[in-house]
């Protein structure tokens, strides 16, 4: 049925003039649930179904949606979205010109083993209360908190140029954090990182293998014990940052500078712009040598917040270089925008949040490879500095240049071993001098495919989860503790 | 910078009227996608008759948005969404949980109502859940504006096209938004509760680029004749040209002259803090500090939905009716807001700003309102001897939850001031600063205007005047 929809408003479509039209039609079933101290906090379920159309008529764009899927609610979206796109004519400097693209009749889905939605609502809760009830046996712990998320996308993709395809993507996400309020100072740890955890495109097998009731004891420990620890230092010191951490590092100072959109200008007004000027690609030293990074949509790349089969205007899943052994290599596109970069093809990029919201340059699964380095040796070979986990604070300016971070923890390190904690680790940095500063990566073993839910860009704003695969790093010469300097 | 109004109308004006063409034909029209209160309330009774539970609550929320956006000079990307959900809260038993459809025929109501009551029976009981409210006496607030509803896509370009071409002629770029639409809401329950609301929006918002240089300015409000993007078009051009060729300052601690939206982004911050819940979950920089005085005596600040420049529902997400709270009154904290559930824990009243059950949170302060004062921007800058003039901030976030130390950048406009004057433009700086520390150090405030920015709600907020603001960092640009 819902491919019978995304059919009619492209017939619709293309009687009232567009000159190319796509449709998705979409049905989204979520699951939300969450406790606090002892309760049941959320507990929601909700689903959403409708149709959106994006159509180029006298050379420029239009997008409607509606939830509305009967013939004449499909109707009047196609004819909106090419009265939109006439509209959009008015103040058009050039025709929209796209990428060739093949046409495709595929099905693909995610691949999971347990069904969330099938294990009864009082387990999940069951579960979250372990270990909300492990966080509180620690003296000191003022709020503990436990959450799990579920979300499965079933969507039909119709082009004008023939592509008919099917894609359903389950999704979960679970996590945990202790909060401990004492002598003026709000300390909180979180596990497996913050976000609301670990979120990937699997299913309640993901729950199962984190263990949140195993970890709940040491995150609520270490939560309490931050306040004895000793402030983060202020001054220029080496940094090893965890995995978690790693990613979001990826996430904030190269995913989103190599957005083609930002890159040309079309989000200046929101989400800002880029320092990756078109004249910096393949001249730029982004990084070190130590230092490689792919866009990676395959599945092949592990079951990521980015991972797909095609893209929402129809893309293949692909894997791009972005930075090539500290180079830079290359940019997020769409069939619009790869033209600007010389490319006959999209590298299959452009993604939105549901039915009612148009498809958007954004970050795929955005994973520095892994390097040589084992943990325990990288630590041994690191006289004097600082390893700091799971991020707390996280800001960067609108060029993508200027970057401060917060972690929840921290530990020195001295003459090769982790010794005392510290508490408010921070650190801040200019992109290229921070990746350059890179000299160590961990390896394969210490990799995960982390996932970061809520990534927003847009007007009106689109929020989309994205894959960031990582494993603990080394950085030299970088500033911290100024978050706290007075 | 400060622009004189009378000028930036007229270059709105002249600037649209030479892009008088022929009209499109454009029927993405938010009035013609209203769905009539009967029909409203019919979903509900459908609801109500299916639902299993003890005590049954739906909130219905339709929505027709339409957004033009532009950049490069040019519209780039242009939609409309039109949306109706339905979320039916159910109790049984003591336990309550909720569940959403956006499917209105007769089997999918019925089942969104089973789901939420079967959704309630899998949990343990709730200790502190209330019956649901009975009948209230709601205020009428009107907050639907005709012009506003049917606005076209062809309305909204031509205003684009207006401010490209200001763009043009001044050899800068334009990027923004357009955006307007009408929101209708419906609140009941089994229990007699019937609330009903509806708005019109409104929103302009505009960046333009010069160079290396950029201005900022946005507006927002429920009559689209408020709305001149041509003035605040002008406003954000002369901004990023004044921010030519930026100098670098050094990091350290200033006074800084924030406007209007400055100040937005950075207080939005502060005021979930002064949820009941919050504070009783020891996750509020307001916990031991209620009464004491912290702010300075200039600081008083309300929630009052009634206000003129406020907008949003005169009820709250169980259906009680929003009062006024003074949640700062010269400087000090002085009340909280309240759920019914906190209300009930903690012995209080509830004042009508109970987020939708079930939720962990309890209740938020939605429609902030400062006490203004009499000092312009202008004014500031005249009696500053050294400091920033700041346009707004970017991508702020927490530092630190209890001293409530934000992190962030300036953006799209930062001004050096010397000797009474702006002296030129400087690099972007990145800023640390407990904001608690920054409304215990205002030295002016300007007139409370209604505001708009990017991290937070629109509130009614003046520009302030603040001293030993600490920014600790420089950006590139």
């Amino acid at each position: 049925m819902l491919e019978d929809w995304a059919n009619l408003a492209l017939d619709t479509a293309a009687v009232r003039g567009a000159t190319y039209a796509d449709a998705r039609a979409i049905e989204l079933r979520q699951r939300e649930l969450s406790t606090k101290n002892g309760q049941v906090g959320t507990l929601v379920e909700g689903e959403s179904l409708g149709l959106g159309v994006r159509a180029i008529a006298d050379g420029a764009w239009g997008f409607a949606s509606t939830d509305r899927l009967t013939k004449t609610g499909v109707e009047r979206c196609a004819a909106e979205a090419v009265a939109i796109a006439r509209a959009s004519a008015l103040a058009k400097r050039h025709d929209v010109v796209l990428a060739p693209e093949e046409s495709y009749v595929d099905t693909w889905q995610s691949p999971f083993v347990k069904d969330p939605f099938r294990i009864p609502v009082d387990r999940q809760i069951a579960l979250l209360l372990e270990a909300d009830a492990a966080m509180r046996e620690v003296a000191g712990v003022t709020l503990a908190e436990a959450g799990m998320t579920f979300r499965r996308l079933e969507q039909w993709f119709a082009s004008t140029a023939g592509s008919r395809i099917h894609q359903v993507k389950m999704q979960s996400g679970a996590g945990i954090v202790a909060s401990s309020f004492a002598e003026d100072e709000l300390q909180k740890r979180s596990y497996p990182s913050s976000f609301g955890g670990q979120h990937a495109l699997r299913g309640y097998e993901l729950v199962e293998d984190l263990d949140l009731g195993g970890n709940a004891r040491r995150v609520a420990e270490e939560a309490v014990a931050l306040h004895k620890a000793a402030q983060c230092p202020e001054g220029v010191r080496t940094v090893l940052l965890d995995g978690s951490q790693v990613g979001l590092q990826i996430h904030e100072s190269i995913g989103h500078p190599i957005e083609l959109d930002r890159v040309l200008g079309m989000e200046a007004n929101f989400a800002g712009t880029s320092f990756l000027t078109l004249d910096k690609l393949h001249s730029l030293r982004y990084a070190s040598e130590h230092v490689t990074v792919v866009a990676d949509a395959r599945l092949e790349h592990g079951p990521g917040l980015g991972t797909f089969g095609y893209d929402d205007e129809g893309v293949p899943a692909q894997r791009t270089y972005i930075v090539k052994d500290g180079e830079f290599a290359g940019y997020l596109t769409s069939r619009e925008t790869a033209a600007a970069v010389g490319e006959k093809r999209s590298n299959g990029t452009m993604r939105a949040e549901s039915w009612n919201r148009l498809p958007l340059i954004r970050m795929t699964n955005i994973s520095i490879l892994p390097g040589p380095w084992k943990l325990d040796d990288l630590i041994a070979d690191t006289e004097d500095g600082l390893y700091m986990e799971t991020n707390r604070s996280w800001s960067i300016d609108d060029r993508r240049y200027h970057f401060q971070f917060g972690t929840e923890i921290g530990w020195e390190i001295k003459g090769g071993k982790k010794t005392r904690m510290i508490k408010n680790p921070s650190y801040s940095g200019i992109t290229t001098e921070f990746w350059n500063s890179c000299d160590a990566v961990c390896s394969r073993d210490f990799w995960t495919l982390w996932g970061t839910p809520n990534c927003g860009k847009g007007q009106p704003m689109q929020t989309m989860g994205t894959g960031h695969g990582a494993s603990p790093a080394r950085f030299r010469n970088v500033r911290v503790g100024v978050a706290f300097s007075r | 910078m400060p622009v004189r109004k009378q000028t930036a109308k007229k270059a709105g004006r002249k600037a649209a009227s030479r892009n008088a063409r022929q009209p499109v034909r454009a029927p993405a029209i938010a009035a013609e996608h209203l769905v009539p209160r009967r029909e409203l309330e019919r979903i509900a009774e459908r609801v109500f008759r299916a639902s299993p539970a003890e005590e049954t609550e739906v909130t219905i929320e339709a929505t027709t948005d339409a957004l033009t956006r532009f950049a490069n000079n040019m519209i780039h990307q242009n939609v409309a969404e039109r949306g109706l959900s339905v979320s039916v809260r159910a109790v049984v038993d003591g336990r309550t949980a909720r569940a959403t459809t956006n499917k209105t025929d007769d089997e999918s109501l019925a089942r969104v109502a089973r789901a939420a009551a079967d959704l309630a029976r899998w949990q343990p009981p709730t200790p502190d859940l209330l019956p649901m409210l009975g009948r209230q006496k709601l205020p009428a607030v009107k907050r639907y504006f005709k012009a506003t509803a049917e606005a076209t896509p062809e309305l909204r370009a031509r205003a684009v096209v207006g401010v490209v071409e200001l763009a043009r002629e001044r050899r800068q770029t334009a990027a923004g938004i357009f955006s307007t639409g009408v929101s209708q809401s419906v609140l009941a329950n089994s229990r007699g509760l019937f609330a009903a609301y509806e708005q019109t929006r409104a929103e302009f918002s505009v960046t333009i680029l010069e160079g290396d240089s950029s201005g900022w300015a946005k507006a927002n409000f429920g009559d689209i004749a408020l709305v001149e993007p041509g003035a605040l078009a002008d406003r954000s051009s002369r901004k990023a040209a004044e921010a030519r060729q930026p100098r670098e300052a050094p990091a350290g601690h200033y006074t800084v002259i924030l406007e209007p939206a400055a100040v937005l982004d950075l207080v939005g911050f502060l005021f979930y803090d002064f949820s009941a819940t919050a504070v009783e979950d020891k996750r509020s920089c307001l916990t031991d500090r209620m009464g004491r005085k912290i702010f300075g005596d200039n600081i008083t600040v309300w929630d009052d939905v009634h206000h003129p420049l406020q907008s949003g529902p005169p009820f709250d997400g169980e259906g009680v009716p929003r009062e006024k709270v003074l949640l700062v009154d010269r400087g000090v904290p002085k009340s909280l807001v309240y759920s019914r559930g906190a209300a009930k824990r903690l012995k209080s009243k509830p004042t009508g700003h109970g987020l939708p059950l079930p939720n962990e949170w309890g209740e938020a302060p939605l429609n902030l309102v400062f006490a203004g004062g009499r000092t312009s921007v202008e004014q500031m800058i005249a009696s500053t001897d050294r400091g920033i003039l700041v346009t707004r901030f970017w991508y702020i976030r927490e530092v630190d939850p209890y001293r409530k130390i934000l992190t962030g950048m300036t953006r799209d406009g930062t001004f050096l001031v010397e000797n009474g004057k702006v002296a030129g433009a400087v690099k972007n700086f990145r800023f640390n600063q407990s904001i608690l520390e920054m409304l215990a150090s205002v030295e002016a405030l300007g007139p409370a205007v209604r505001s708009a920015g990017e991290e937070s709600f629109e509130m009614v907020v003046p520009a302030m005047k603040v001293r030993n603001f600490h920014f600790s960092e420089v950006t590139k640009f």
